[in-house]
């Protein structure tokens, strides 16, 4: 008999999920056909409803399966391929790991990870979590409060932004050696984002500590812009009074802005901003302004042209 | 002309062609996809038909090179498979993704230059593909020529679409691009008669 791998088996949500797509398929395939036999508009399979004209209400939030968020990650210290990170990243060493926190601070402070664990005991935030690429997924994080660790060094009155910096170690993310961005990876907040209650320092998923394709030990998590703001494997924490160059900004400044506010209005020139596919669902739904997150975020752009600032 | 000759070549052409198809319905079907299935079909569909187009562009040029009858069959299947797998990748997009929702294709589709290149080369494809059938070949005589130099634009639309969908990294474009533009340039005179001349085997057609 084969022993099958626990980790082989199919969760049951996505199992169903894969029917569900079988069955989705099955119809198109059906439609296609009809619609190539009589060319007519009754035969057509009837469209999905519109999109609703006033801001949708968010839909609940039903975290997508552990098995997935750990099994696509958009990560290419490792690979350029989403299925490939998990592999390439099973030996990343995130022990010992030190986080150096300084800059326009009156404290600066270099943290090793467990005593920030110890400091900053986590708590579970479920956010949902929309990549630039059109797919989106719901994660239950452990974490911080980015605002408990600045608070903890003490920005200066100057510093205006947060610079934030990952690992560059060549030898253990094969990325690095070459490859499209230029390393390491860079991320910046403006500082009153960065003390957004929203805004995390994500330590763990689903209970477990967080594994290194989705950025152990220690990455950034701000729901309302787009993923890749979302910096992982952070070994460094810098105030700044100037805006931060930000790594995807640098590599393609008109499709990636230093905002990167998650808008429906502002159209990229390949993704489709306006819906988006839930990992795990199969049917496409509306971006929501903010990620969903509006109510929480949208004071902190108030007066601001968001096509100009995206 | 035995029957290996003559059924051979077809049939290991046809199955050759098929296997993408057979290897993505055989993941679907056992779920080897990864958790974003509706992408993994619109990159495998894409690529195999772009492959296709570049595998019966070279038909011509290999042909008249080596000479071997098989060749032209290729040009022919490989670019109706090409068609076929542009369709499949057009259906899944608008029909499997999108459940054919006007508005959100409207919103999301339209207004993205590689969308539109994709569509004005499977636009391209769709004459040549339903004109090649001996029938039409013989009913639209000299001009059946014409209409099939529209796999030019459509292998370069194709490429351009590769292109701009790319997020950063170029480089499978690239060999594309390179590809499809030498086997245009092998067409202009001056490399015809390059590749004439270094014909190796005696042309065993007709």
């Amino acid at each position: 008999m084969i022993k099958i791998n626990p980790s082989e088996i199919t969760p049951e949500k996505l199992f169903f999920s894969r029917r569900t797509f079988l069955a989705g398929l099955g119809t198109v395939v059906a439609g296609a056909v009809l619609l190539n036999g009589c060319g007519t508009e009754e035969t057509a399979p009837p469209p999905a409803p519109a999109p609703p004209a006033a801001a949708p209400e968010p839909p609940p939030l039903e975290p997508t399966s552990y098995d997935a968020i750990i099994s696509y990650n958009n990560f290419y210290e490792f690979s350029l391929s989403k299925e490939g990170v998990a592999a390439l990243a099973q030996d990343f060493k995130t022990s010992p790991w030190s986080v150096e926190v300084g800059g326009l601070v009156k404290r600066p402070q270099t943290f090793a990870i467990e005593d920030l664990l110890k400091q900053f005991p986590p708590e579970e935030k479920i956010y949902r979590h929309r990549c630039v690429e059109g797919w989106s997924m719901v994660i239950p994080w452990d974490g911080f409060p980015l605002s408990r660790l600045l608070k903890a060094v003490e920005p200066q009155s100057n510093a205006r932004y947060v610079r934030f910096v990952t690992l560059l170690d060549p030898e253990q993310m094969p990325g690095q050696n070459g490859g499209v961005l230029d390393w390491p990876y860079q991320e910046g907040l403006r500082l009153d984002e960065a003390m957004h209650d929203l805004t995390l320092m994500a330590t763990g998923i689903y209970g477990k500590p967080i594994l290194p394709q989705n950025g152990a030990p220690l990455r950034l998590v701000v729901p309302w812009k787009y993923g890749f703001k979302s910096i992982k494997s952070i070994v460094k924490i810098e105030l700044t009074e100037e805006m931060p160059p930000t790594t995807w900004a640098l590599a393609a400044p008109h499709e990636y802005g230093f905002y990167a506010n998650v808008n429906p209005g502002v159209d990229h020139p390949r993704w489709s901003q306006s819906t988006e596919r839930r990992i795990g669902d199969l049917s496409r739904q509306p971006t929501l302004p903010f990620n969903g997150y509006a109510e929480e975020v949208a004071y902190l752009y108030e007066g601001m042209d968001l096509t100009r600032f995206f | 002309m035995n029957r290996l000759e003559k059924y051979g070549p077809p049939v290991i052409l046809n199955l050759l062609a098929l296997l993408p198809l057979a290897w993505l319905a055989w993941d679907i079907a056992l779920g080897h996809l990864s958790v974003n299935p509706i992408q993994d079909i619109q990159i495998r569909t894409g690529r195999t038909a772009i492959i296709m187009l570049v595998v019966s562009l070279a038909g011509t040029p290999l042909y008249r090179l080596l000479g071997y009858r098989w060749l032209r069959l290729m040009r022919r299947l490989a670019g109706l498979y090409g068609f076929g797998y542009a369709a499949l990748h057009f259906l899944n997009f608008i029909g499997v993704d999108y459940r054919f929702n006007l508005d959100y294709l409207r919103a999301d589709a339209l207004d993205k230059r590689y969308a539109i290149a994709g569509l004005a080369a499977l636009i391209c494809l769709l004459p040549v593909a339903v004109t090649s059938t001996r029938g039409w070949q013989r009913r639209l005589g000299r001009r059946w020529r014409y209409w099939h130099w529209l796999v030019y634009p459509a292998a370069l639309l194709a490429v351009t679409h590769f292109f701009w969908q790319a997020k950063i990294d170029v480089s499978l474009p690239m060999v594309f691009a390179a590809l499809i533009i030498l086997l245009l340039l092998l067409r202009l005179p001056f490399f015809r008669r390059m590749t004439a001349g270094l014909k190796s085997r005696p042309d065993t057609d007709g």
